[in-house]
């Protein structure tokens, strides 16, 4: 089965490339998109606000139960309907980060709320305003806390990607199907289609969780 | 000139203070003490806005602390804390932690922050530490930071808060030392404290809360010395033996 297995994943190689060059773009503009728009539903939740509060939490948990597939057919079939014609890959990172954006938001929110109540107090008696603390004092220690579940997310995101090929992008996995489907040579593609998965992963696996390690140790 | 007028404040159903006076004079250094939960660190709370007060009125220099976001800001530059935990910013250096203050709320200039904030961190005697982050100093050096970036506000007066509660013994003697040195050179100082050493030594009056009500109060000499109220002499008694 796996005769050749190298001249053949040479041949296959530049084909599959193209491909991961797709999931990167992808995962990186949902990425963006979805960090933007964490952030918004987070600032909403921390505001003090009820109501804003209370839209930004309905939202996320609207996201949230809806599968990415769904969002994706949406995006892709259904708002052509309303007037708004997206390509596959705008559909595609759009839904992908609106997806995202759920999780990414309580992942910073938890970051916010996890700054110890000490340097709320600590800033207040400087007379620092919201916004001000929010940026000098709240935020890059929220940011520090958020780092590993972030990165985590990231890679989930980067294996999500392959889902936006039901609409018809030709990322990473797509690439895989079709070439498998063309030279009769599933092993030898879907193996290399893991193979190349991982070596996007395992970085950023390695990279979560030395945020992880060094977090632990709790300083700066 | 701080001027407290019979300050109620109630948790919910909770009432923790019960009409508390006091005027504190500027240059003045003030002892507040009693028992645990008997609302001290409220009322200084209360003082600099941390918390907000339901009844009565607290005014500085004749200042009324009341709750508009605006007023409370302008009280809280003017006032100065300085806490039991030290709560010093973990991700800025040392001398970045004196400068922050200055610099994005006195909006004064980043150089000449520095240079104060150099000159502070000498006086508090952490010369050689400007650059260190504050995990990495003990916890009598980091609460001498905390003194130092509450000086550098320019404060009318600084709040401290059981300042040597969570040092180690060995630790309390620096702090003390840098705060005696403060009330020598005239600050206005509120503490919440019970090193009655330092009470008695340092501070000109001691006003002894208990339940919510100023009890007791007099020139600290006079009244650590020679306590008439009961409830008193049994608080010193027990801080004594600890
Ligand atoms: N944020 C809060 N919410 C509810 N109750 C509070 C709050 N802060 C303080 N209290 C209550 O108010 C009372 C006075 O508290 P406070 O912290 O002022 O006492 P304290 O004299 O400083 O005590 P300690 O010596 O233990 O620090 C206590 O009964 C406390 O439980
Ligand atoms: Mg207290």
């Amino acid at each position: 089965m796996f005769d050749g297995f190298f001249s053949d994943a040479l041949r296959f190689l530049p084909i599959l490339l193209q491909g991961v060059w797709m999931t990167i773009a992808i995962t990186l503009c949902a990425l963006a998109f979805a960090s933007l728009l964490g952030l918004v539903w987070a600032f909403l939740r921390v505001s003090g606000v009820p109501i804003l509060a209370g839209g930004s939490k309905t939202i996320t948990n609207l996201i949230r139960g809806v599968p990415i597939i769904v969002i994706l057919f949406y995006l892709y079939f259904v708002m052509p309907e309303m007037g708004v014609q997206l390509s596959a890959f705008q559909a595609g990172f759009i839904g992908l980060g609106l997806a995202y954006s759920a999780y990414m938001a309580e992942v910073f929110r938890s970051g916010i709320e996890a700054v110890d109540a000490g340097q709320l107090e600590a800033a207040n008696s400087l007379g620092m305003s919201r916004t001000l603390m929010m940026r000098r004092v709240v935020l890059p220690q929220a940011f520090k806390i958020a780092l590993p579940p972030y990165s985590n997310n990231m890679i989930l995101l980067l294996k999500d990607s392959s889902q936006t090929s039901i609409i018809t992008v030709v990322e990473l996995s797509m690439q895989g199907k079709l070439i498998a489907a063309s030279s009769f040579q599933s092993a030898t593609v879907f193996t290399l289609v893991a193979l190349m998965y991982l070596c996007l992963s395992l970085p950023l696996m390695g990279l979560a969780s030395l945020l992880e390690r060094k977090y632990k140790r709790g300083t700066r | 000139m701080i001027v407290i007028d019979s300050i109620t404040k109630s948790f919910g159903s909770q009432k923790v203070l019960h009409g508390v006076s006091a005027t504190i004079e500027r240059g003045e250094v003030v002892c507040l003490i009693g028992p645990s939960g008997s609302g001290k660190s409220t009322v200084l709370r209360c003082i600099n806005g941390l918390e907000s007060y339901d009844g009565g009125t607290i005014s500085i220099d004749g200042v009324k602390v009341d709750n508009s976001a605006r007023s409370i800001r302008e009280i809280r530059r003017s006032v100065s804390m300085v806490f039991q935990r030290f709560n010093l910013f973990p991700h800025r250096t040392v001398l970045e932690n004196v400068i922050e203050g200055p610099i994005y709320v006195n909006h004064v200039k980043r150089d000449v922050a520095l240079g104060r904030g150099r000159e502070l961190l000498d006086r508090v005697g952490l010369a050689a530490k400007h650059d260190a982050y504050p995990t990495e100093l003990s916890g009598g050096q980091q609460q001498r930071v905390a003194i130092a970036r509450a000086l550098a506000m320019e404060p009318k007066a600084i709040l401290f808060d059981e300042p040597t509660s969570a040092l180690d013994p060995e630790l309390v003697g620096e702090v003390l030392g840098v705060m005696k040195s403060l009330a020598q050179e005239g600050l206005t100082m509120i503490v919440v404290t019970h090193e009655m050493g330092f009470a008695r030594a340092v501070s000109d009056r001691t006003l002894f809360l208990e339940k919510g009500m100023i009890v007791a109060q007099g020139t600290s000499r006079e009244i650590l010395s020679n306590p008439t109220n009961e409830r008193m002499q049994d608080f010193l008694r027990r801080v004594s033996h600890e």
